[in-house]
């Protein structure tokens, strides 16, 4: 019944593919949603396997024991680990507000036509869509100049702004505020920035959500400014605490020869099972929230892909 | 005269608190770009110098004080064997990135558009994007959990079976299909949603019409969805194309666990190898050479693909 209702309620009920055309995708789909998915599970499966049957059977999606001995190891020696999630936390938090503000700020100015400065403005946010310095001048200049090595800024400042976010701010400015309500606030006496205070950001909310949450799941997921800029362990976020784990352990792997030191150091690390326990800690938090905003990015891909 | 009106008005404006003000707002911002994307493009002067760091004293007035090498330090970019590969990695790549990952994408957009049940598809849509929101990190956990050399799934199952286990990480002709599977599997649902979103925006009485005139569903995707993707598929293009000496560095790096050894042939590209000079010994301004013709190379082509679009069909170029 719910099908035909379904059926019914779109425009060209007859217009659709036939029957087996589309059991035929749905297997298709089926097969692909499970394959994105299906690692997460493995993964989870092995961070609640007994150690013993990790070491009798390597990782498998039946083991022959479980248990929360890994989660229970992260929560006692575990440490590094809080630290970790906690400068994740704070990157992740202070970034974002940092990251909207600037973004939004300067989309709202490239949104005002009548703004002197405006090509001078376009061009210093265009430019840098084509041509940059790459790896190596950043990397000197923001260790040289900005003496951001070892800092907590590194993880936060240069991931701050991208031209493409505050394009996608301009055109969603330009489209949604109309210039007579500005005007109109100006005659009555307001300030550019309470206008953009009290009327631009209270009347872009999807926009903030948007962008807010491009940028959330970009600095969660950085491990790269890390692995440039922080060698202090005290500054690692978890996922260069992950890609820590995971070199050394391969370090060792390539490495045979390095001796008893090695073998010591070995010893230490997590075991098999808490490596794929961090692993489900990072990912947890994405698991849980994105389903709900998954609606805010597909909008927010949507008005990236209207030409501004 | 119009025009001329427009013009005279334009002469006549005067700077006016409203710009001071909106100058105020643009500065931090602006602050930003100037330190984060114009300094380094300067710094890429490096790449021409014989770059010293004095002890003690400023970026600038190190780069103003190195030697001038003139073009040496590409001369030793040419000469090392390294740059072939890498050269040759990265824009094979990419290629088959942009070629497959178009198609897949495109193909499972259009499918998932035209199943029955709205209620699966946003399911199914919802499952594919979920790899997306991974940092490679974690993903190369989850190679590592199916790869592993004593532990991994993959393995096991060989074991089981009587053979003996093959070694991952040291095959070579293995990685170009793990690196392509990788990529595909994390980026097929971020930009099939990204032609999906096109694909409900299309007017549908143009399917009414086409379905008065006779035409069946495969017709209709043929004549009318297509041609109506062109623009998003060809701004995509762009896209990548302008990045194709550039290699989206997680998957490369985090997956192969720092292209090293045995499969450097088949996983090192231009970032990676920047990447791993810049943590070893090798002078800065031999690999700042590599970032300055990567960066120059991209210019190029993001302008010239750009052209031809704008050659062809004049909407859908981006600049």
């Amino acid at each position: 019944m719910g099908k035909n209702k379904e059926a019914e309620n779109s425009a060209s009920r007859l217009n659709m593919i036939a029957g087996k055309t589309n059991a035929f995708f749905n297997i298709i789909f089926t097969i692909v949603a499970l394959m994105c998915i299906i690692p997460v599970v493995f993964i989870f499966i092995i961070s609640i396997s007994s150690e013993q049957s990790i070491k009798m059977n390597g990782y498998r999606f039946i083991p022959e024991a479980f248990s929360i001995d890994s989660y229970l190891f992260l929560f006692r020696e575990g440490e590094m680990i809080v630290h970790a999630l906690g400068i994740s936390i704070l990157v992740t938090v202070v970034g974002t507000v940092l990251g909207v503000a600037l973004t939004t700020l300067m989309g709202y100015v490239l949104s005002r036509s009548d703004y002197k400065l405006k090509g001078f403005c376009t061009m210093i946010v265009f430019i840098p869509m084509i041509f940059n310095g790459g790896m190596i001048s950043s990397y000197v200049v923001n260790t040289q100049f900005m003496h951001l090595k070892d800092s907590i800024w590194a993880l936060i400042l240069p991931l701050c702004v991208s031209s493409f976010n505050v394009i996608i701010c301009k055109t969603f400015f330009k489209t949604n505020i109309p210039d007579s309500v500005i005007e109109s606030a100006q005659i009555d006496g307001a300030s550019q920035l309470t206008i953009f205070g009290k009327i631009a950001i209270p009347l872009s909310k999807p926009l903030i959500a948007t962008i807010a949450l491009f940028l959330t799941f970009g600095y969660w997921n950085d491990w790269f400014q890390s692995s440039l800029y922080i060698t202090n362990t005290k500054l690692f976020s978890l996922q260069a605490l992950l890609d820590h784990v995971q070199r050394n352990i391969q370090m060792m792997a390539n490495n045979p020869t390095l001796g008893v030191t090695m073998q010591q150091y070995m010893n230490s690390m997590p075991k098999e099972g808490a490596r794929m326990a961090m692993a489900i800690i990072i990912i947890v938090p994405i698991a849980c929230t994105y389903p709900f905003f998954q609606k805010y990015f597909i909008s927010g891909l949507t008005v990236g892909a209207v030409k501004g | 005269m119009r025009s001329e009106s427009v013009r005279t008005k334009r002469k006549k404006r005067h700077w006016t608190k409203n710009d001071t003000e909106l100058s105020i707002l643009a500065l931090p911002t602006t602050v930003w770009y100037i330190l984060f994307c114009f300094l380094p493009m300067f710094g890429l002067v490096i790449a021409f110098k014989n770059y010293k760091i004095t002890g003690g004293k400023s970026f600038i007035y190190n780069v103003i004080h190195s030697e001038w090498a003139g073009f040496k330090n590409f001369e030793f970019l040419i000469k090392s064997n390294d740059l072939y590969i890498i050269l040759r990695n990265t824009i094979l790549y990419n290629l088959t990135f942009i070629v497959l990952g178009m198609v897949l994408s495109v193909g499972m957009a259009i499918m998932i558009s035209l199943l029955h049940n709205k209620r699966k598809s946003k399911v199914y849509q919802t499952l594919m994007f979920f790899p997306y929101f991974m940092s490679w990190v974690v993903v190369a956990y989850f190679l590592d959990a199916f790869l592993n050399q004593s532990n991994g799934l993959v393995n096991g199952m060989i074991r089981d079976a009587g053979n003996t286990p093959i070694q991952w990480y040291m095959k070579a002709g293995l990685w170009p299909f793990i690196l392509i599977f990788m990529y595909l599997w994390k980026s097929t649902g971020y930009n099939m949603i990204i032609y999906l979103s096109s694909i409900t925006g299309i007017d549908t009485t143009l399917y009414e019409a086409a379905v008065v005139d006779g035409a069946n569903k495969r017709q209709q995707v043929w004549y009318i969805t297509l041609p109506c993707l062109k623009n998003v598929i060809i701004m995509m293009f762009i896209l990548n194309v302008g990045k194709i000496f550039y290699s989206d560095f997680g998957l490369f790096y985090q997956l192969s666990q720092g292209a090293s050894g045995s499969i450097f042939n088949a996983t090192a590209t231009i970032d990676t190898y920047v990447f791993n000079a810049l943590q070893s010994a090798t002078p800065i301004g031999m690999t700042s050479a590599a970032t300055f013709f990567q960066s120059v190379a991209c210019c190029i082509t993001i302008l010239v693909a750009n052209a031809i679009v704008k050659k062809i069909d004049e909407d859908s170029a981006i600049i």
